[in-house]
């Protein structure tokens, strides 16, 4: 019964999102006023089904309801109710449901605005999201139906089909397979929502690009109405990643917490080209420029963010051959080039009324910076965008299966990151407009010699020699200087001024722009994810032996001692642990008990890795239990790493989403520069700028 | 500069090419360590994207042995290597061997970085063209009077 409602109302939200995009595009193309209210109700409508329906999903899910196929293959009777909550985007039909959900709540808060500003664009912005929602629905609802339910034949063969097929009787399994163990972790809870919110933002702003490219806006309008929808966009992509980077770092056990997986990438891609967006618009709203590129970025955002629910969803990266058989793949192919060959011939019909309405005038000035940013990230994005599908083109051509690993990426990026680094520096002290080499010198001579003392400090200490590393830090010393420096003389001008106490200038200052502070406070993120970022990557250090209870590893300065290990079942999680308990030791001081596991799950004949960890601000010491005798006291084996700055990552990360919250935070008053724009082009309207 | 672009791209081409680690011969029981070296440059072709090294399922403990035994034998680095390349195909290596199509994998992003920066630089020399008419720039946010005369400050201090 539920599973028959919640298709029911799947499939009337399909219908429903296709008849929105049709009245919204035939409304605003005959001018009539009525079709394209119709079409905004329309899409207001499809929150609540699809939620109706994700709530049928949950109610399948916390049942055990097994005879529905995706119940049975997500969930497992001794899953908790928030994991069985949380089996909505655990599996592909889902997830697709889940993605459908979030599509539809964005795509109301658009059709809640004040619809007597941007009269012109809103419809178009119904008849993308609807587009887009009706896509993935239609991949629920002919595809990946997450309502569809087991049978039995009377030869005794499975099937699975939504309503029973004639001569077969319901399949009700006692118990489900479960959910994947490695998603059962809370930060796996978390990550693909977070992503799922990254990805489903930026359709917004690429709502708005298309709105402006169809009815020939040229102006700035699409930007500054979506700057914040950009905004939140970033931050639950970067949420995303950072979770996900946690996750790998804590449950997988390989020591580290990143490693251009291609899932991984999938979701970095609309990061990258969406991180130089954010940058580009800026050289739009100041000076007028770039309209042409940040339309090719924003659409090139759009396509990745579809192309890396394809990739994940396809099971294209296992191979072709599974993407040819996969029902849905095809279809995301399909959609992707289609709307990206109808996006581009937007852009060029457009191509002569977007022209600049400046031009460069130093190759130092701020705009000019950007411009090598955006350089650089795209670099980044290319060698990854590249590097996940070589894969398949080789497969597909040679019939060859290639890997393209960590050293390929890292090879290739690792330059363009220095650039990035060394822009992030220069760039905040460097102009709009006009602005010469000598004034740069200026700026950049103080925070350029006083970051040489870190490098310098490293060398003559004897503490780093690596090369690469010691460029790294400087980089990083320079940037974090450079950033600070910016804080530190905008606050003491608003002190001396106003006589405020500094750090109430300071509070002030970055209050009355949070844009700008917001973004240097992620700036200053990165700088500390850089200093843990190379601190890993490069004197990441591992050792790996068998010892009998009572020896020692060392490593990186710890002494490492087994002490025991006991197995046992549980018989309720359906899983095998083995446990083993190490003491560490520093100096001969005794630091604690540290406890590696391994995890096996019979139903998914799963191993899991859990890692014991002894962090520091400066280290952590990464045990894993690789392997055990019959009799463990005669030995088990133990793989130890020492990852230094390691938490330099998960601080600068804090850091990078508290800037990213700040400059994405709603503005109490009208944003003045946006006015002035608006008046500039004669467009201004009253009322609020921002979404 | 179009020269010192190429030679840079060539550079980075050679730098993307797996390098030869030298081979040493072994000398009684080769320890986990030793065995990890070489094991965390390889993949297996079950388990997608989990180097050799860390992968905990029966079949990579199983290779890992393979290599243990081959060190024992003597087997140089690079013989191990080449050893699951025949068994298992190119895909069990970090990255494709430079050969055939696979060159491609290393041309392909310089190639398109250096010929963006071409174009960024082509697009800035044509923007530098002086105009007749330029628009002002927009700073921050100069209706607040306040911020309007820090930006002043600045500048001056600047």
């Amino acid at each position: 019964m539920i599973a028959n409602v919640g298709y029911f109302v799947l499939v009337m939200t399909f219908l429903l999102a296709l008849y929105g995009a049709g009245a919204a595009a035939y409304g605003a193309l005959r001018q009539r006023p009525a079709l394209v209210e119709s079409g905004r109700r329309a899409m207001l409508l499809t929150f609540p089904l699809i939620t109706l329906s994700a709530l049928a999903i949950i109610a399948l899910l916390l049942g055990g309801e097994y005879q529905v196929e995706y119940v049975a293959s997500v969930t497992s009777n001794s899953m908790e109710p928030y994991l069985r909550v949380t089996a909505l985007w655990g599996g592909q039909a889902g997830s697709l449901v889940f993605w459908s959900w979030l599509m539809s709540a964005f795509a109301s808060a658009v059709g809640l605005r004040r619809w007597s500003r941007d009269r012109e664009l809103l419809p178009w912005v119904v008849v993308v999201t609807m587009v887009t929602l009706a896509f993935f629905l239609a991949m629920v609802v002919f595809f990946e139906n997450p309502f569809a339910r087991l049978w039995l034949t009377n030869d005794g063969q499975q099937v699975t089909a939504m309503f029973q097929p004639g001569g077969t009787v319901p399949l009700v399994p006692a118990d489900g397979q479960g959910l994947n163990p490695l998603l059962r972790h809370p930060g796996m809870v978390i990550h693909p929502p977070m992503l799922y919110l990254g990805f489903v933002s930026f359709v917004v702003p690429y709502a708005f690009a298309i709105g402006a490219l169809v009815t020939g806006r040229t102006d700035d309008r699409w930007i500054r109405v979506t700057r914040r929808w950009t905004l939140v966009a970033w931050l639950f992509l970067s949420l995303g990643l950072i979770l996900g980077g946690r996750w790998a770092y804590d449950v997988l056990g390989w020591g580290g917490y990143w490693g251009w997986d291609p899932v991984e990438i999938a979701a970095f891609m609309p990061w990258l080209s969406g991180t130089a967006l954010l940058h580009s618009v800026m050289i739009q709203e100041k000076r007028g420029m770039l309209k042409h590129w940040n339309m090719v970025l924003i659409i090139v955002t759009y396509a990745l963010v579809i192309f890396g629910t394809f990739l994940t969803r396809s099971g294209v990266l296992s191979s072709v051959h599974a993407f040819a058989q996969s029902a849905i793949g095809p279809m995301f192919f399909a959609f992707i080039g289609l709307t990206f060959v109808v996006s581009l011939s937007l852009l060029i019909r457009r191509w002569e009324a977007l022209k600049g309405e400046n031009q460069l005038n130093s190759m130092f000035s701020r705009e000019a910076l950007f411009l090598l940013n955006n350089l650089l990230f795209i670099g980044i994005l290319v060698v990854c965008f590249w590097g996940v599908i070589f894969p398949l083109i080789s497969e597909l051509f040679t019939g060859q299966k290639v890997t393209v690993g960590p050293p390929f990426y890292e090879r290739a990026t690792g330059p363009l990151w220095a650039g990035l680094l060394l822009l992030m520096g220069v760039a905040p002290l460097s102009a709009w407009g006009s602005a010469s080499l000598r004034a740069l010198g200026r700026a950049i001579w103080l925070p350029l010699a006083v970051s040489l003392f870190l490098p310098a400090y490293l060398v003559l200490s004897g503490t780093v020699t690596h090369w690469a590393a010691l460029l790294g830090f400087w980089l990083a010393a320079f940037v974090g200087l450079v950033t600070l420096y910016e804080f530190w003389r905008g606050a003491l001008a608003r002190h001396r001024r106003a006589g405020e106490s500094l750090p109430l200038a300071l509070w002030r200052l970055a209050g009355r722009n949070r844009r700008r502070y917001g973004g240097y406070v992620i700036h200053l993120g990165v700088v500390l994810m850089a200093f843990g970022i190379i601190g890993i990557e490069l004197f990441q250090t591992e050792t790996q032996g068998t010892l009998r209870q009572g020896e020692q590893l060392t490593l990186g300065g710890y002494v490492v001692t087994y002490d025991n290990l006991r197995q046992w079942d549980s018989i309720e999680e359906g899983v095998n642990i083995t446990r083993a308990e190490v003491s560490v030791y520093r100096d001969g001081k005794f630091l604690g008990l540290l406890a590696p596991r391994r995890d096996y799950y019979y139903v998914a004949q799963q191993p899991m890795t859990i890692p014991g960890v002894r962090s520091s601000p400066q280290d952590d010491l990464y045990v894993l239990l690789v392997g055990w005798e019959a009799d463990p006291a005669a030995g088990a084996t133990f793989k130890i790493y020492h990852n230094p700055l390691v938490n330099f990552v998960w601080a600068g990360g804090l850091v990078f989403i508290l800037g990213t919250l700040v400059a994405a935070w709603p503005d109490r008053e009208p944003e003045p520069a946006g006015q002035r724009a608006a008046a500039r082009a004669g467009t201004l309207r009253p009322g609020r700028e921002a979404v | 500069m179009k020269r010192a672009a190429l030679l840079t791209g060539l550079l980075l081409v050679l730098l993307s090419v797996p390098s030869v680690a030298p081979a040493f011969a072994q000398e009684g029981e080769p320890t986990d360590d030793q065995v990890n070296a070489i094991a965390k440059q390889l993949y297996c072709p079950v388990c997608e994207n989990i180097p050799l090294d860390v992968c905990p399922t029966q079949a990579c403990v199983q290779w890992r042995e393979t290599i243990r035994q081959m060190l024992t034998e003597g087997r140089t680095e690079e013989e191990i290597r080449q050893h699951f390349v025949e068994q298992y195909g190119a895909r069990v290596l970090a990255t494709p061997p430079a050969s055939g199509l696979n060159w491609l994998v290393y041309v392909i992003p310089p190639l398109a970085f250096f010929g963006g920066a071409f174009i960024l630089v082509r697009a800035l020399r044509a923007w530098r063209r002086p105009a007749a008419a330029q628009m002002p720039v927009a700073p921050d946010t100069p209706d607040d009077p306040y911020m309007a005369r820090l930006e002043e400050e600045l500048k001056r201090r600047g």
